[in-house]
């Protein structure tokens, strides 16, 4: 019997192993899955957890309940890949032997790698919104707040979800306002980019929304320190911005594993065919979901996509052909403006953001690049489809793995 | 596009950088520099020869792989290109703006 091991049970993994339980069965194969925890979490859901949106009950359900039954899960602390011997150990020695390794142990944050960021305010006036844990501490601090000066801040690219932070701006806005607040709080929203997002058009259609909003931005902030003591960021050029409350999204890296395991660049990312998704070191290792370093958006929305070109890929490489399915690195993503609104962008490694119609050209129902309450039902009803959906491996009817170039206004 | 620095015709991208290296050369460095009101040094010289390398190398370009570079550290990179350093000296250098990551 031959081996599949897929490394993370979070969204790239879980859909991994039910993409490909329907093929590769017994007796001639067997899937492992590896992850110590219990725990699944729907991360797009941290962005509502802080203004008591969402419960924690709407976004934790356990991982075994979204595991196919003839799939082996493991819950156990990995120790390292052993590449060369096509072998995965845990942590306490045992051994796995694969045939075929699917690496999804995703990325996460890293406050310590920014000097003062994790000090004396962390949880207390520094929150990070990318954890359950900073996101239920920072909805704690909000219920009460008086207001002041909040700054919302990216630490460095690339992160998980880039349009989270301006979303979380959005929501503020909206949350304030709701509680006749707003004319209380200062928000300023402070990026290492020379703008709002990283394209173009899509980089317009925001700021003037931010401007809209009355949000100020700073750009081009690469931040070296936070001062805990009088409350403010620094960056490297001297530049100072205080805060009442920082929400930081602070520098995201891969696993620990890849780098015990010596397969990662310098933030544990693991280098990677943006098109196959083969490992570039190692021919019988395929790497998806934030796990890679592929310049594409960090996303369930990516994994999704990935997901499906990978299960053909993976199969191409069992029966000894060449991997054909490339991906594109097509992304699809609501972003929420506040006000029950939300905008849509769907791009792809050589198109960026623009407006037109999705799915269907010229019909919609959801329109791109423009804020819609129709956008904010979709982004409200994905939560059910990720759950029901996108984690079973079901096909999201009419949403191609590939972007679609039509209904658009390129 | 294109502009003419020191008699010599070159292509430029709407933010000006250079869309092609083999017309660089220190002369166009020089006037790039002083535009952007940085007065080059040794130091400098070898950080525009450093990203040159790496983008050679098809090295995606970073703030934070500059800091490891051994040739200066983050602070030192401020200090000698202000405000935005990469994006002010990979256009001295004659290289594209690096492409943030999405």
């Amino acid at each position: 019997m031959k081996n599949l091991v897929i490394l993370g049970a979070g969204t790239a993994g879980t859909m991994m192993a039910n993409h490909l339980h329907h093929t590769l069965k017994s007796p001639e194969w067997q899937i492992h899955i590896i992850d110590e925890r219990e725990e699944h979490h729907y991360q797009p859901g941290y962005l509502f957890l802080p203004f008591d949106i969402y419960t924690p009950e709407d976004i934790i359900k356990r991982i075994e309940d979204f595991i196919p039954k003839e799939v082996q899960l493991t819950r156990h602390r990995i120790d390292r890949i052993i590449a060369d011997e096509n072998r995965i150990e845990l942590t306490g020695g045992t051994s796995i032997p694969y045939d075929v390794l699917i690496i999804a142990t995703g990325a996460k944050i890293a406050p310590e790698e920014t000097e003062g960021m994790k000090g004396s305010e962390w949880q207390q006036s520094v929150f990070d919104f990318y954890t359950f844990e900073g996101a239920l501490a920072l909805r704690n601090k909000l219920r009460d707040w008086p207001g002041g000066k909040l700054v919302v801040h990216i630490t460095e690219m690339p992160i998980k979800c880039p349009v989270a932070p301006l979303e979380f701006s959005f929501l503020a806005d909206s949350f304030f306002k709701h509680k006749h607040m707003r004319d209380k709080v200062d928000i300023t929203y402070v990026t290492p980019l020379s703008g709002a997002f990283t394209k173009p058009k899509a980089t317009e259609a925001l700021e003037h929304l931010l401007h809209e909003k009355q949000i100020n931005i700073e750009s081009d902030f690469a931040i070296e320190r936070v001062d805990n003591d009088k409350k403010e960021i620094v960056d490297y050029g001297g530049k100072k911005i205080s805060f009442d409350i920082l929400v930081t999204v602070p520098t995201n890296k891969g696993d620990e594993v890849i780098e015990r395991s010596g397969m990662g660049d310098d933030l544990n990312y693991v280098p990677t065919n943006k098109a196959t998704l083969q490992s570039l070191a190692h021919g019988n290792i395929f790497v998806l979901g934030d796990a890679s370093n592929i310049p594409a958006s960090k996303a369930g929305s990516v994994a999704h996509f990935e997901a499906e070109i990978l299960t053909e890929n993976i199969l191409h490489y069992i029966h000894g052909e060449p991997l054909k399915a490339e991906f594109d690195g097509h992304a699809n993503c609501f972003i929420e403006t506040g006000n029950g609104k939300a905008l849509l962008i769907d791009f792809n490694y050589t198109h960026e953001p623009v407006e037109g119609s999705f799915p269907f050209p010229g019909i919609g129902p959801l329109r791109l690049l423009k804020e819609s309450r129709m956008n904010h039902m979709g982004k409200l009803a994905f939560r059910w489809i990720y759950w029901n959906m996108l984690l079973k491996g079901t096909h999201i009817p009419f949403v191609s793995a590939t972007m679609s170039e039509k209904g658009k206004q390129f | 596009m294109e502009r003419i620095i020191e008699g010599k015709t070159i292509a430029v991208n709407e933010e000006g950088y250079l869309t092609d290296f083999n017309q660089w050369d220190q002369k166009i460095a020089e006037v790039l520099a002083a535009e952007a009101g940085v007065a080059l040094t040794p130091k400098h010289w070898e950080v525009l020869k450093y990203l040159q390398d790496e983008q050679k190398n098809q090295v995606a370009l970073s703030i934070r792989r500059i800091g490891k570079s051994g040739i200066v550290d983050i602070k030192e990179f401020y200090q000698l290109f202000p405000t935005a350093p990469l994006k002010t000296a990979t256009k001295i250098a004659g290289i594209p703006k690096p492409a943030s990551c999405i």
